[in-house]
Parts: C-alpha cells; structure tokens; sequence
C-alpha cells in the first residue's frame, strides 16, 4: 500500500522536465574574468564608452568585495569565479529581419519549452522577449506595443536605440555597489529586457521575458529594467529553465522597477525553474538574484509575485523602496525545496514617505531535504507616518528531513506606524491526506490538493497564464485561484 | 455486501479488535455500539484503510473483493464511503472543488465520464437540498469554520454526491443537537435505497430512533458481544452495556 510518507517521497523527487540541450553552434568569450573580457563583451554588443566605463566602474568595485557566506542554512561549493564563460551567444546565421528569421533551432527549444515565438500562435495577450544564454534572440509583439508608445526589446536594443532612458535609469534603484552579485552583474551582463510604458498608457497585454541558460560552463546575467510613468500600468512575467548538467551554474540577475510618476503600477510576477540539480545535490543553477522596486509617484504601486520551484540554491528578496506618499508595496512568494535545494528568499520593504502600505505573504514548503528560509525586512523611517505593514509566513513540511527557518527583522523609526507579523510552521497532515483519499482522489493528487490550497493566497496574484504553469510545476490542480 | 470475517487489528502492541465476524447484505442498515474503547472507531478505520492500524488476522470481502489489500482510494472508488466522526479542514481547497474531484475520481474508476463545472453544479445544486447545506459553505474551503453540525451535515452532503455502495457513518450523531440530528437522519434516510448497505457506529440510542437499523450488534472488547434486530437498543438504553456483558 501507498504510504503517506512514500506520497511525498515520490512528490518530492519528481524529474526535472526541460533538461534537454540545444545543438547550436555559440559565440562565446573565453572563460575567466579580467578587464578585457569585460571590453570584449561590450565591444560585441557594440556599446558607447559610458557603459564600458560603467561596467569597469563595477568590476573594480567587484574585485574589492568578499562573497556573501553569511546564510546560516544555506551551504555550497565555492564558485571559481575564473572559470564562468561570461558571454555565450547563439550565432547567428544572417542578420534577422523579422521574427520568420528566427533560426529554427531555437525556434523549436522555445517551442519545446511551450514558448511559441509566432505571433499568430501566442494568445494574444502576452507579448515574449526570448533569452537564450547571453542574448535575447526574439521579441514579439513589439511593433503592435511600439503604436501606444510602450517600448518593450531587448536590453542591448535599449542601450542601442533608447540610450537616454536607459543611462537615466540603470543603477538607479540596485546600484553597483549594493551586494557582490549586483557588483559581479554590473560588471558582466549581456541582455534582458527593457520596458517603458508611457504616462496614462495601461499595457494591453502582458510583457514576458523567458531565460533559458543552455551552453555549459556559462553564467546568466541578465539586467531587467522596467520603468512606468505617471498613470501607467504593466504586468511583467518571467519565466526560467535551464539543462540538466552535473555542474553548477551561475545565474546573477539584477532587475530594476521603477514607478516614476503618481498611480503609476508595475506588477511583477516570476516562475523560476532554473535545473535544481539531481537527488544528490548534484549540478543545479545557484540562483543569486538582486531585483528591487522604487515607489517615487504617490500612490504609486509595485507588487512581486513569485513561485520559486528551480535552482540548487536560491537568494533573493525582491524588495520595495516605498518613497512616494500613498505608495504601496506587494510581495506574495512561493518557495518549494525538494531534493537537496536550499532556498533563502523573502523581501524588503522600506517605507520612506507617508502613508505608505506594504503586504507580504510568504509560503515556503520544504520536502525531501530541502531548506526553506523565509528572510523579511521591513523598515519604517522617520517620516513614514502611519505607515503600515503586514506580514505572514507560513511553512509546510512534507517528511521529517526538510527545515522551514523564519527570520523577520523590523525597524521601527516613528510611532504612527504599525507592522503586523504572523507566522506559522505546519506539517502536513496525515489526517488530511487520509481524509481526500477516503473521496477518491490518489495520494497524490491529495498532498497536491493540500500544497495548492496552501499557496493560493498567492497563486491567485498571478496573471492567468503564469497561475497555469505554477500549477503545473507544483504538480497541482488549478482549485480557482483564477478568476 | 460485506463480509468480515475473524478480523483482529491493533494500533502499535496493543490489540484492539479480536475477532470481528459480520455480514452485511445489500441494501442492509447495520448498527454497532458499544461503549468507549470497545473499538468501534477502528473498526470503521480498518475498513477504511487508515493506516494507523494493522490488521493481523481475519479477512474482510468487499463485493467478491478482497477489502484489505485496496490502497485507501482504491476502497474509496469501489464505493466504500467512511462518514468522519472529526471532519478536517483542508485550507485553501473549496469544498466544490474538492468534491469535483472526488467524484471525477470515482466516475472515471467506474468507467463514466467524467463531468464538467456546468454538470457537476448541477448536481449539487439537486443533493444540497436533501441536506440543507448553503451555497455559501459549498464555495468556503473544506470544513474550515463550519460548525460541528455544518461539518456533519456536509459529510452526508458528500454521501449523497457521491453514490457509494457502502457507507459507515462514524459516530455521525456526536456534537449535533436534535435539529441537526434530524436533518443528517433525514439525510442518510433518503440514501436508503434498498441496495445501499451502511453501517452505523454510535455511542448512544438516540440516532437509531431516525436511523432505523436492521440489526443492531453490540461491540465490547475488540469482538461481537450480543446481536439482534432494532429493539435490541432500546434494551440497551434501558440496561446500559453491563446488561449485555458489555463491561469491561
């Protein structure tokens, strides 16, 4: 008979399912780190001096750093810094005109992936920029979006076309010299997205990026930069995979919001499924991420949803500068480790002007071995009066060898202001499964029903689409958290 | 229907059920009491599945089939339904949802179709009505904040959407006031269909006035003390379980 315990063995240690690599012949910088790799990067995406200059700003202040070891769960290999390939682009076979030109290698990845990249085959609510190790190689829908004056393409595009927006605006909110990962970023990364939506222009569809990391040995450095005007509002997506490989591999992100005007609204939603390495802790992606909102309009709003499934090793806290009176910050997270994943994830919420409200929902389920760390700030400045902030963090625990840690730091500078913290830790339930079993429904159908119906606080902030793939990749059903 | 035969169980080292024969035939209502500890509770989890008790002797058939080497679901779909005497909460599942899948669960190991939102809606507007169960409670998570009648009232909810073949209602009068009782009696009444067999587990009397068993069994000591027909409660009731070698 099914046993309870071997349900969640057998949740726990599904197989990874994009692992496959893609034969594509690559342009790629030879390992190792040093100024002439970083002006061989820049030289290859045709830069201007100020960006050279500032990349090399932020090596230099890379190289006077230490790495992060300060995690108390979190445990992994050193990184050899000297022998990441930097810079790894698929070639391409002539210059493309349109998306037909995609070459059809990669077309087809991103359609095993389940990432059309034909216009005519997406719904039409979403527009793709696609990235494929160190270069986006499609975006669709840029020329419907470009009529409503939304500008949506890849970064290097950006630097190329919209250089002015761009210098305004990177490093503005994660500078150089925020953390080694933002530093190390700063320092070497290749594309990613760039959106602008002009002032009073509600984004008709939702803008997505997709990163696959294929070629070995490499790093992701992707830099995602969102900037939304006065009265503005986009839904932004991204999406994450990469091949099953005995090593480990680097993914540094930075992403950067910024809700310029009064109103102005950026929801940001992530699925990350980056390869979590074997049953054994073997291979997998270390997930070191930097991504941060700024509030500066009143009123303004920036909300982070995320479903954290993939990566060996996961670091992120997606965070909210809360400057403008009335602005809201929104952090919702799903966090599931299973195998030998550990993660440590959470958020930041910095109330600076008046007025400002901040939400967090954090569920973190830990199975097998993994080790789910829940690590939240919020800080409350002078003048945030009657600012507010609540808080929960809940964990579930699938089996007997898997930890939820919470750490909750709260600084208070004012008395008008007031946080609410609530937190819980439960096993899940023999009684519970037992009681769905009884109904019909398989083991584990029932531990799936069970996860889902824990996390649908937040699955329900997803946008459809991404409310479809969580779903899948925690092996659930759907139960209504759409619409 | 059902047939146990010599069954023995225990939870860890201590036995609990030592030697249960007994018969159920279709469309027969079946009472057991006894009082506490006499092992009514396991008996209805062993049939069940639950797998906090191991069974060490006996046998249990189930339509022809062997009972005790079915998964817990595997019962469920071959139409074994275990009425909770302590319904839990799922959090974040509704009730509807829940019940949806159950039921495709159990259509789809009977070779049916499976049914859509629009046809499942439809049928639970038509089984609400037999137990009084809102709307409202249909589209809240499973159990959670009902009260002790609401939970009761929805398990025979599920009873009756789900068409088993066998139910056991554990101890399903415990918590309810006469009102409640009366419509969870009602309830279970109009699911007597001359071909549905059910067992009814109670510590007291009083249910057996609005469930009509054919036989009563009085359990003390993990076995069968003392069976008979219908007015064999009210001896009890009147004698208490001493009455019938019952004290332990």
């Amino acid at each position: 008979m099914t046993t309870p315990t071997s349900t969640i063995e057998e949740f726990a240690s599904r197989e990874y399912e994009h692992g496959f690599v893609t034969p594509i012949e690559a342009d790629a910088v030879p390992p190792g780190l040093n100024e002439d790799i970083i002006r061989t990067i820049s030289a290859k995406k045709g830069e201007p001096d100020w960006l050279l200059e500032w990349r090399l700003k932020a090596y230099r202040h890379w190289l006077t750093l230490e790495e992060p070891r300060w995690w108390p769960n979190v445990t992994y290999a050193p990184i050899d810094y000297n022998k990441i390939i930097y810079y790894s682009a698929p070639k391409p076979k002539k210059v493309l005109n349109n998306l037909d030109e995609v070459d059809p290698e990669l077309r087809k990845t991103f359609e095993k992936l389940g990432i059309p990249l034909d216009e005519q085959k997406r719904l039409s609510g979403v527009a793709v920029d696609a990235v494929f190790d160190s270069v986006s190689v499609a975006t669709t829908f840029k020329g419907k979006l470009a009529e409503m004056g939304i500008i949506f393409c890849a970064f290097s595009e950006a630097v190329r076309e919209h250089p002015e927006l761009v210098r305004k605006y990177l490093g503005s909110v994660v500078p150089h010299t925020d953390n080694y990962f933002a530093a190390l970023n700063s320092a070497v990364f290749s594309d990613g997205s760039f959106c602008y939506i002009p002032k009073g222009v509600r984004c008709p569809m939702e803008l997505s990026t997709y990163f696959r990391i294929n070629a070995a040995g490499t790093g992701q450095f992707e830099r995602t930069l969102i900037v939304a005007e006065e009265g503005s509002y986009v839904s932004y997506l991204e999406g994450c995979t990469a091949p099953q490989r005995d090593e480990n591999q680097l993914h540094a992100a930075v992403v950067e919001l910024i809700a310029v005007g009064d109103d102005a609204q950026i929801k940001y939603s992530t699925v990350q499924n980056w390869y979590p390495g074997d049953k054994d802790g073997k291979g997998g992606i270390y997930n070191f991420v930097t991504k941060r909102g700024i509030c500066r309009g009143k009123r303004s709003k920036i909300s982070w949803t995320q479903v954290e499934t993939g990566s060996a090793v996961t670091w992120k806290y997606p965070g909210v500068i809360l400057q403008g009176d009335g602005s809201i910050g929104e952090f919702y997270s799903v966090a599931l480790t299973k195998g030998k994943q550990q993660a440590d994830t959470g958020t930041k919420m910095i109330h600076v002007g008046k007025d400002t409200k901040s939400t967090i929902v954090s569920k973190g389920i830990s199975a097998g071995e993994g080790q789910n760390t829940y690590r939240g700030l919020v800080k409350m400045l002078k003048g945030a009066a009657n600012a507010r902030n609540y808080s929960q963090c809940d964990s579930m625990l699938l089996g007997d060898r898997c930890g939820a840690h919470t750490f909750p730091y709260i600084e208070v500078k004012n008395t008008s202001s007031r946080v609410e913290h609530e937190a819980s830790t439960s096993k899940i339930g023999e009684d519970q499964i037992f009681y769905l079993r009884q109904r019909g429904l398989s083991a584990e159908d029932a531990v799936g029903m069970i996860v889902n119906g824990f996390c649908k606080e937040v699955f329900r902030e997803l946008p459809m689409e991404f409310a479809v793939e969580a779903q899948k990749l925690l092996g659930v059903s759907l139960e209504g958290s759409v619409g | 229907m059902l047939e146990i035969k010599n069954l023995h169980a225990r939870v860890e080292e201590k036995e609990i059920l030592r030697g249960i024969d007994l018969t159920i035939l279709p469309g027969e209502v079946h009472a057991i009491m006894g009082p506490n500890g006499s092992g009514k509770s396991t008996l209805a989890g062993v049939l069940a599945g639950r797998e906090d008790y191991e069974v060490t002797q006996g046998e249990v058939l189930f339509q022809g089939k062997n009972l005790l080497e079915l998964d817990i679901e595997e019962r469920a779909r071959e139409g074994v339904f275990l009425a909770f005497q302590y319904p839990v909460e799922i959090p974040g599942v509704t009730n509807t949802y829940f019940l949806r899948a159950a039921l495709n669960a159990i259509r789809k190991h009977r070779g049916q179709a499976e049914l859509d939102a629009g046809q499942f809606l439809k049928l639970v507007k038509e089984k609400t009505k037999l137990v009084k169960l809102s709307d409202e409670l249909l589209k809240r998570p499973v159990n959670e904040g009902f009260s002790g009648g609401e939970k009761k009232r929805n398990e025979i909810f599920q009873m009756a959407l789900l068409e088993p073949n066998f139910c056991i209602l554990d101890e399903t009068d415990s918590g309810l006031d006469i009102d409640a009782l009366r419509i969870v009696a009602d309830g279970v009444n109009a699911l007597r269909d001359g071909k549905r067999s059910m067992l009814v587990i109670t510590h007291y009397q009083r249910l057996l006035n609005y469930i009509v068993p054919d036989k009563v069994h009085v359990l003390a000591g993990g076995r069968i003390v003392k069976s008979g027909g219908k007015e064999l409660a009210l001896e009890l009731e009147a004698g208490g379980y001493v009455g019938v070698g019952g004290a332990r």
